[in-house]
């Protein structure tokens, strides 16, 4: 493929992609997400090549692997485009049906199909899931769309018409564009993307870095995951747009290791946008440069954190710094360095594309745009749900996830993270968005959200999530080093029925100090589980102190003599 | 392994990076995905190939879960302790795998068939608690599965 030299030849290329494709052939889609792939829709997806082939159906029918669209609950999911046929927890043995039926004679088939719980009625249509159907998917609904190893599935969906557009705009048109949307970034302080462009842009310097986190710590959060996974294309573009409008012509991208999947699928994309010359030199002729590197982490917590993930594509040691200098003046190898979370990046061709005033009405006052949630933990229905800022936890939990299973009750909701916090039932008419969560005592982290039930123990939950943090403590500052390892001293003798008078007052003593004098945002939030948890469930933590019970049932005092 | 394989299979990994010394972690990984860990001969290796004082390749080896400096077992056993998998009860699974193996968490059965360790969410959360050995994910675990996950592997 010859490099693409004029936005006109990115169009031409665009057509004739189209061209080529029926839009009325129907198309079986796989989700080949990490989720799915563990239900074995790698399997699935070699059983329904085998059978077209079998079945002689080749021109009757595409099979594409794509990304993950969200609903992991019900993997692994099948849908046949263009009528969006819905098929749920699909298995090999149902592909020669789905295709002798489905696609030889057009019939649906029923069992295969989704039962709305509410209303008893099996749902045909991708759409009106209900699960999907209450959410706004203006991010991750691209997921289903397209095979992620694809970059002409990309351009086929409008890809690249944002960076087409944007290297015609000059740089502050674009920095004002992304002010205007009020996006604010989604890694978890949430501070305005726009705003950060600027400074970089404007530090000194020639050399500038633009970098995306893609270190996705949180347990329970893999929406980020699912975006590179799903839609590589999505996250380089906006990278491509930033650059731009920053001023900088090199990038990194910091991947989990954990994520095999991910490296691979931005591994493929990397090469193809070079090969179309949407990377690299006199990107469609516009004469401005840009080139990125795909650098894995290694497995720590901490290097979601700006200054250590930055010392860690240095190849040093994951340790962050203080920050008198923010990063946008001073960063990578001392150089103006700018640094987005996945979800940040993949906004921006959407804001460049509809505008930013389009963008600004959606969400809330001070919070813009949709966000993506991992919704996991003891709900009805796992997986990854965009809805507008400021939609109330008892939609997205409820409405959306469907409640709790096994007919228990639901208990609380911990948002934000390892370091988020627990918001309990009272609290689940709360908008969610940045401010609304950091007002409960949480925050929004980078999205996830893990539900408990009853059956769950809130002091054991502050000592799973203080061991957690303890664990990934980089020790370099010392009231998180040996904080940490005093409050999780204590939580484990509250739960192991040690606990003593006093203990809650020393716990929130010890957080104090943390929030105060830590080093970073990994010690200045981590007594957010136990801080949040004291403030709203305070009875537990005395029923364990005073009654040596767990109200709940998880905590066993064996090792205490019953008096 | 003989140590001129060694040095070789590590000298293969540091060209494949230009000898990039800010590609260490990279290097580390791939170098212990060759090796199956990090050897401290490996290490030396590294650290004269990118002029990278050993302290600083070891701090970096040492600093990050991903790397290990002791061999492992042929098949790496993750536990997945991530909390949508902590509140389905992987602590249970963790207990079984470890009276199963006969191993703590963190160590390699004597045959070296096994490594037994732990992983902070691998984002399959609707299929908790998950276990992951080598490349196959095992969704929906219980203690009761554990021994006839651990048949499938030789």
């Amino acid at each position: 493929m010859a490099k693409l030299k004029s936005p006109g030849e990115l169009e031409a290329l665009r057509s004739s992609i189209l061209k080529k494709r029926d839009p009325d052939k129907p198309c079986i889609t796989v989700c080949n997400g990490t989720g799915c792939q563990a239900y074995g829709s790698k399997s699935i997806m070699a059983a329904f090549q085998d059978e077209v082939k079998k079945q002689n159906l080749g021109a009757k029918v595409d099979v594409k692997a794509i990304g993950c669209p969200g609903f992991c609950e019900r993997g692994t999911l099948v849908v046949i485009k263009p009528k969006d046929i819905f098929y749920q927890r699909v298995r090999v043995k149902d592909v020669p049906e789905i295709l002798s039926e489905t696609i030889g004679k057009g019939n649906v088939v029923n069992r295969l199909l989704y039962t709305d719980r509410t209303t008893n009625v099996k749902v045909t249509r991708e759409g009106e899931v209900p699960f999907y159907k209450r959410q706004m998917r203006l991010i991750i609904g691209n997921n289903g769309l397209i095979d992620p190893t694809s970059i002409d599935d990309y351009l086929a969906i409008g890809g690249y018409t944002a960076l087409a557009k944007a290297l015609k705009m000059s740089p502050e048109q674009i920095i004002d564009e992304v002010k205007k949307s009020g996006l604010r970034g989604r890694g978890g302080a949430g501070f305005p993307t726009g705003n950060k462009w600027e400074t970089t842009r404007k530090a000194h310097g020639d050399t500038k870095y633009v970098i995306c986190n893609a270190d996705e710590g949180d347990p329970g959060a893999f929406m980020d995951r699912s975006l590179v996974e799903g839609n590589p294309h999505s996250v380089l573009e906006g990278m491509i747009i930033g650059a731009y409008a920053i001023g900088s012509h090199e990038g990194y991208i910091y991947v989990r290791n954990e994520y095999p999947l991910a490296v691979r699928h931005m591994r493929i994309a990397i090469e193809q946008a070079e090969a179309y010359g949407l990377l690299g030199e006199n990107i469609l002729g516009s004469g401005f440069s840009f080139n990125i590197k795909i650098k894995r982490g290694g497995g720590a917590f901490v290097c979601g954190e700006s200054t250590a993930l930055m010392a860690s594509l240095e190849g040093r040691v994951g340790e962050p710094r203080a920050k008198y200098i923010h990063t946008s003046e001073q960063g990578l190898w001392g150089k103006p360095s700018n640094l987005n979370n996945v979800e940040t990046w993949a906004n921006v061709p959407l804001i460049i594309n509809r505008g930013g005033d389009w963008y600004a009405k959606i969400g809330t006052k001070g919070s813009k745009g949709t966000k993506i949630f991992a919704l996991v933990g003891n709900i009805s229905n796992t997986g990854l749900v965009e809805v507008p800022m400021g939609t109330t936890l008892r939609e997205i939990v409820f409405d959306i996830g469907g409640g709790i299973p096994k007919g228990r009750k639901f208990k609380a909701v911990q948002t934000g993270g390892p370091s988020g916090g627990m918001i309990p039932e009272s609290l689940l008419d709360l908008p969610v968005d940045f401010d609304e969560l950091t007002r409960a005592g949480s925050m929004m982290g980078s999205g996830g959200m893990i539900v408990m039930d009853d059956k769950t123990c809130m002091v054991d939950m502050a000592r799973y999530y203080t061991t957690f943090l303890e664990g990934e403590s980089c020790g370099k500052c010392l009231p998180c080093r040996e904080g940490l390892r005093q409050m999780k001293y204590i939580l484990d003798g509250i739960t192991e029925g040690r606990g003593k008078e006093g203990d809650i007052g020393l716990l929130e003593e010890l957080s104090a100090t943390l929030i105060d004098a830590s080093l970073c945002a990994l010690g200045n939030t981590a007594p957010n589980p136990v801080m949040s948890t004291i403030r709203h469930f305070r009875d537990e933590y005395e029923a364990h102190i005073k009654e040596k019970k767990c109200p709940a049932g998880v905590c066993t005092f064996e090792a205490v003599k019953v008096k | 392994m003989a140590v001129k394989q060694l040095k070789e299979k590590v000298g293969q990994v540091l060209e494949k990076y230009q000898r990039d010394k800010s590609a260490l972690i990279d290097i580390l990984h791939d170098t212990q995905s060759e090796i199956g860990y990090l050897p401290k001969e490996a290490l030396e290796e590294v650290g004269q190939g990118l002029g990278v004082p050993l302290s600083r390749v070891y701090s970096v080896a040492t600093f990050f879960k991903a790397f290990s400096l002791k061999p492992r077992g042929r098949h790496l056993i993750n536990v997945c302790l991530g909390t949508a998998c902590h509140v389905r009860g992987a602590d249970k699974v963790l207990e079984q795998m470890e009276k199963e193996l006969g191993i703590k968490t963190g160590a390699n059965t004597p045959d070296l068939k096994f490594t037994l360790e732990t992983v902070r969410c691998v984002g399959a959360c609707a299929l908790g608690p998950m276990v992951i050995i080598g490349e196959d994910y095992h969704g929906e675990m219980t203690p009761e599965k554990v021994s006839e996950v651990l048949k499938n592997y030789s």
